[in-house]
């Protein structure tokens, strides 16, 4: 191992893990089930960077096809996940009145909840 | 001889780390962005420009032109792969509120998906103020005030 290389290791190592903690924070924080999915999907890039980087260092090619393989099938987890997401949180403030409204003297809601979760739940 | 091969190593170190650099913005903005839409726009970074330079770094150390076009593939199919996983991520987080409204400037998509939710449910007519004329968004306490006027009226 050449001196530049080595130098490479030891920091842009540092540099992946520190990318690797800040996922793992967000997979475990949440606030949403979405947040886990981009979560887990930078944890996987650095899970590449991190087989590139020790295929460099200690120059061998044998795990190339880990990496194509993640680069391949990745964002499967993220897309079913988007395609499966709902929303269950009792208060809408962040977009009040768009799906249920908390009124019960309307007429027309109780008809409404159950094409209101299912518009939620198509994606 | 022996400095040539030490350049490339240098070149080739110098494009590990800042590969590996982007990944640090990614944890970063990960861990410090309010947002679920500014957490996608993080995120990305090392999905594309963070493998573009790592695998480059990898092909200046293997200096191969064998090895060329798989390291082009993978970073293909990254580039294919990951708006994919982005936008669809982005499409559900929006349709189930979970973007902060307070922090977008302007919301193109408001009307489009009052549109949709217009023609298939047609009892969901009543005028909604989702967005203002100027573009910006509603205060969230007056919304219910303003479906309760458009249900009586």
């Amino acid at each position: 191992m050449s001196t530049p290389l080595f130098v490479a290791a030891v920091v842009a190592g540092l540099l992946l893990a520190v990318g690797a903690v800040g996922a793992i924070f967000r997979i475990v924080r949440g606030p949403s089930l979405l947040d886990r999915a981009i979560g887990s999907d930078v944890l996987l890039v650095v899970l590449s960077g991190a087989l590139v980087l020790e295929m460099a260092v200690n120059r061998h090619t044998n795990t190339i096809v880990l990496v194509v393989l993640a680069s391949m099938v990745g964002f499967v987890g993220s897309v079913t996940l988007a395609r499966f997401v709902e929303d269950n949180r009792p208060d809408h403030t962040q977009e009040a009145g768009a799906q249920m409204r908390p009124d019960p003297s309307t007429a027309d809601h109780a008809p409404r909840t159950p094409s209101a979760v299912k518009e939620e739940s198509r994606g | 001889m022996a400095d040539t091969a030490l350049l490339w190593d240098t070149v080739a170190a110098v494009l590990l780390i800042l590969g590996a650099s982007l990944s640090l913005v990614a944890g970063v903005g990960l861990t410090v962005l309010p947002d679920l839409l500014t957490r996608i726009h993080a995120a990305a970074k090392p999905q594309v420009l963070g493998l573009l330079l790592m695998l480059a770094g990898l092909a200046v150390v293997w200096r191969s032109w064998v090895w060329l076009p798989i390291l082009f593939f993978a970073w293909l199919l990254q580039m294919i792969t990951a708006p994919v996983a982005a936008h669809l991520v982005a499409r559900a987080g929006y349709r189930t509120r979970h973007v902060k409204r307070d922090l977008l400037d302007r919301d193109e998509l408001a009307d489009v998906v009052r549109r949709g939710r217009h023609s298939e449910h047609p009892a969901d007519t009543a005028p909604q103020p989702v967005v203002s004329p100027d573009g910006s968004a509603p205060k969230p306490v007056d919304t219910p005030v303003s479906r309760k006027d458009g249900g009586t009226r």
